[in-house]
């Protein structure tokens, strides 16, 4: 049974894994003392093989130079995209008619890799003024505190088209 | 020079925070709340790292992790607590516009009890 098991895990994302886990151990004691990168190195292993599992193909990330320099764009996106929107979640909040015109929307996605939905949902929940309450194959259900536009499509191009440009090429 | 801005970005990051604080006060419903709530304070947060990060040079790459950890952490539990709500029945605030969310649930409830 667990020979079964662990032939099922996927040897490059056990490997990615523990490289990763054991980057973060060198930050956090930071130093590369012989003693302390090897307790890492053996905990990383521990945790890595305890969290990796079955690897569905569709959840890897094929690494290219360009999805890289788009994810820096993206992270350059995203946090001006969280700075101006909480500019403007402060501008309500300390306005005394509280002008909110909350309602939950449907908003469509053109993503098909479920790392990428997911990225997009916690980006859409990063900005504020959007939340997302619950997501149903390619349809992501948004709370929006200022409904602004009556129709899907044009909630769809106003909450995710900005996020979903750079995502289609990073996660494809 | 350098504790100075530090100390700067940390006072951004705290002003954010007390917005968020009112925020949670002021709105009308869980959502709201959440909305106000959660999503300030993760940048108040974010600044207050990088303040102290600046301020504490030697500090920033723990600190810089810690951010990413609370960027990729705190939408998650918005998410789930407002998930939550929404299915618990938890009602919206009167000023609110639609509710799509419930429209795509109601004819799965019709279907569950005709099935039952």
């Amino acid at each position: 049974m667990s020979s079964r098991l662990s032939s099922q895990k996927d040897v490059g994302s056990l490997l990615a894994n523990w490289l990763g886990l054991l980057a973060l151990w060198i930050i956090f004691v930071g130093t590369f003392d012989t003693q302390e990168v090897i307790a890492g190195a053996v905990v990383a292993a521990l945790v890595s093989f305890m969290a990796t599992g079955p690897n569905p193909a569709r959840w890897q990330v094929v690494l290219s130079p360009r999805r890289l320099f788009t994810l820096l764009a993206y992270l350059g996106y995203l946090a001006v995209a969280i700075f101006r929107a909480n500019l403007q979640m402060a501008a309500i909040v300390l306005s005394p008619e509280l002008a909110i015109r909350p309602g939950i929307v449907r908003v469509r996605t053109r993503l098909k890799s479920p790392l990428g939905r997911l990225v997009l949902a916690n980006s859409i929940t990063l900005t504020p003024g959007t939340l997302s309450v619950d997501v149903e194959g390619d349809e992501f259900f948004i709370h929006w505190i200022n409904v602004d536009s009556e129709d899907a499509d044009d909630a769809t191009r106003r909450i995710v088209s900005g996020f979903e440009h750079y995502l289609e090429i990073i996660f494809g | 020079m350098l504790p100075i801005i530090g100390a700067l970005v940390v006072l951004v990051g705290a002003a954010f925070m007390v917005l968020a604080a009112i925020g949670i006060i002021r709105m009308p419903d869980p959502y709201n709340r959440i909305q106000a709530g959660t999503k300030a304070s993760t940048l108040g947060v974010v600044l207050a790292l990088i303040g102290l990060g600046i301020y504490e040079i030697d500090l920033l790459p723990k600190l810089i992790v810690i951010a990413l950890f609370v960027l990729i952490t705190n939408p998650l539990s918005s998410h789930a607590l407002a998930r939550a709500a929404h299915a618990a029945g938890v009602p919206l605030a009167d000023e609110t516009v639609r509710d799509e969310l419930a429209a795509a649930r109601a004819p799965k409830v019709i279907e569950e009890e005709t099935a039952s």
